[in-house]
């Protein structure tokens, strides 16, 4: 009697869980598959394969290509230095790192361009030495970076602590100096918790809308990213292309989320 | 030569791991640092690793001062309670590790590697990883791995420590004729008296972060320099100002001048031991270590009323103690327990 209650409570559970994820979660990204394609092919694949399209597709994959491998290094030298190096600092580097999770992108969009207009502190500058950061790509990279810095810290510090030191020292008793250990030893630790961090960097690079809007004044085929270029779709009531390009964000986020995946599984296998 | 440590001193915040010590350790023998937890021995084996940098005090090894040398250049061998084990790589890559660091090529690496696992008789398992090992495994492939490097002095701190009775004593055995065949300097940290005794030919005994006493095993026990090391190398009984170890309590039925009353109120059978336990006048415990044959001489039983007679007895403030005729009194100097600064040479 018990085990049988037991039992149906737990298929309860589960069944609300799945509802309510499904409703929150995968209702609207059906809706837009559904949407996209209801009217045919032809207009969403026109939508991403337009000059602005292509452009933007483009775009979105430098500011990975730069912002993720940057975030990458800092966050794995910062989680070490916040697990293995203790000190006072610590605690308020930890709070800094938390900002992004925070503040609201808009926000942190007005501040970089406060920060790098005419009338801002490095803005002027800049500009007499000829450098540009606002309304193009290093101001949207200096946006991507700032959004999706947290992630690889966040998933590295717990498993540094983890695997502890007792490895690190073994391996400097065998002659190995502190490079040494820490490509030999520490990284291939914890390389599944940096992988973690790099997913999660990257679908948040792919995906950011609010302060790159900003920084970037979202100009056709030259500061527009795929999200950009999804909201001019939507705003111009192309709505086909505008769920078209939705659809490519989507799959670029969930190819990094499989890749690592498949990646693991081979390797666990 | 071998190694020595000279007024090493290390402090963590509040409290004093090592104060003050000393030790010598001769070339080519296997020395163990006895000690409760607390006591400072796993920091002072560090200290010679150079894990752990001294406030105070220097380490040679091999004659040269290696306290400003790192960890990687000081040529130890080290293993770790829990083995430490590279999860990552293979039981051949775990031992290759330091091999290749000093970049030696392929064939020789493979050459050492397969020699070291066929003495640790691990050679069938060399593709396996540290979680299909058992415990002794583990410990067996970090001891080959220590050793691979060929290093000038081995370090082990509390090796067996993480492993079940059967396993440890295997490996206590093993360990010693691995050092009868190497002879490379050795010093391993237990807080296991037996084990310090049954594996190593010189022990080194500390107590809150100074060396209470060096020597052989039998010197420890025979001639304990101090309270610390009589109660804590074998088993004590103590009367008053008085120590006698339990198999030196004679016991006799019948009243006798200088005997003190006792009641008997446990006997457990160890097998041939028998181990009687005892409650005097005043409350105090103290128990007897007795033959079988003894046991059934006496014919005790619990309740009943007898009078201990303490042989041997040792005491560590300057006098000799009473003895029952037989001439059993401490046979050597009275030791001093002061806070003098205790230096050994083992």
């Amino acid at each position: 009697m018990g085990v049988a209650n037991n039992s149906g409570s737990r298929w309860g559970l589960r069944a609300l869980g799945l509802g309510y994820l499904s409703l929150l979660l995968l209702a609207p990204l059906v809706m837009i598959f559904f949407k996209a394609f209801e009217d045919g092919l032809a207009a969403p694949i026109d939508a991403i394969t337009s000059p602005d399209g292509l452009h933007a597709l483009k775009l979105t994959l430098l500011m990975v290509a730069i912002s993720v491998p940057l975030n990458t290094v800092f966050g794995v030298g910062c989680a070490l230095l916040l697990v293995r190096h203790k000190w006072k600092g610590n605690a308020v580097i930890d709070a800094i790192i938390n900002l992004p999770f925070a503040i609201s992108p808009i926000v942190i969009g007005l501040s970089l361009f406060l920060l790098y207009g005419t009338d801002g502190w490095f803005g002027p500058v800049l500009a007499e030495a000829g450098i540009k950061i606002l309304f193009s790509v290093p101001g949207m990279v200096l946006a991507s970076i700032f959004v999706s810095l947290p992630f690889v810290v966040r998933e590295t510090v717990p498993v540094l602590q983890e695997i502890g030191t007792e490895q690190e020292q073994a391996a400097s008793t065998l002659g190995a100096n502190a490079w040494q250990t820490f490509w030999r030893v520490t990284l291939p630790a914890i390389r599944w918790g940096v992988a973690y961090g790099v997913v999660l960097t990257t679908a948040r690079v792919l995906g950011e809308f609010g302060a790159v809007t900003i920084v970037s004044g979202s100009i056709s085929g030259q500061t527009q990213t795929l999200p950009l270029f999804v909201e001019k779709q939507f705003a111009n009531f192309n709505l086909p292309g505008a769920y078209g390009a939705s659809i490519l964000l989507a799959l670029l986020a969930l190819t990094t989320l499989l890749a690592m995946n498949v990646l693991k599984r081979k390797e666990d296998a | 030569m071998g190694i020595t440590v000279e007024g090493a001193s290390k402090r963590f915040g509040d409290f004093q791991a090592l104060n003050d010590v000393s030790i010598d350790v001769p070339d080519g023998s296997l020395t163990a640092l006895l000690g409760p937890s607390g006591s400072g021995k796993s920091t002072l084996l560090r200290a010679i690793a150079g894990l752990e940098a001294l406030d105070g005090g220097r380490v040679l090894i091999e004659g040269e001062d290696v306290s400003k040398k790192p960890t990687q250049k000081r040529e130890v061998g080290f293993v770790f309670q829990h083995y430490a084990a590279f999860k990552h790589m293979t039981v051949f890559e775990n031992v290759a590790f330091g091999l290749k660091i000093r970049k030696w090529d392929k064939a020789k690496i493979s050459d050492r590697v397969h020699e070291l696992l066929r003495l640790v008789q691990l050679d069938g398992l060399a593709d396996r990883y540290p979680s299909q090992l058992s415990g002794g495994q583990r410990q067996r492939m970090a001891l080959a791995r220590a050793l691979a490097v060929e290093p000038q002095v081995l370090l082990l701190d509390e090796p067996f420590g993480a492993l079940d009775a059967k396993v440890r004593k295997d490996l206590r055995t093993w360990l010693r004729r691995l050092h009868d065949e190497m002879h490379v300097t050795t010093i391993f940290v237990t807080h296991d008296q037996e084990e310090a005794m049954d594996v190593a030919g010189q022990l080194v005994v500390m107590n809150e972060g100074r060396v209470e006493q060096s020597g052989t095993a039998d010197e420890l026990y025979e001639q304990p320099a101090t309270e610390f090391v009589m109660s804590f190398v074998g088993e004590v009984n103590r009367l008053g100002e008085h120590y006698v170890r339990p198999h030196d309590m004679s016991v006799a039925l019948d009243r006798d001048e200088g005997a003190e009353e006792a009641m008997v109120q446990r006997i457990v059978a160890l097998g041939f031991e028998i181990r009687v336990e005892f409650v005097l006048g005043d409350g105090t415990e103290v128990w007897a270590q007795l033959t079988r044959a003894e046991l059934q001489k006496l014919e005790l039983r619990e309740g009943q009323i007898v009078y201990l007679r303490p042989g041997q007895t040792k005491s560590f403030n300057g006098d000799v103690a009473p003895s029952d005729g037989h001439g059993a009194s401490t046979p050597h100097d009275p030791p001093d327990d002061d806070d003098a600064e205790v230096s050994a040479a083992v």
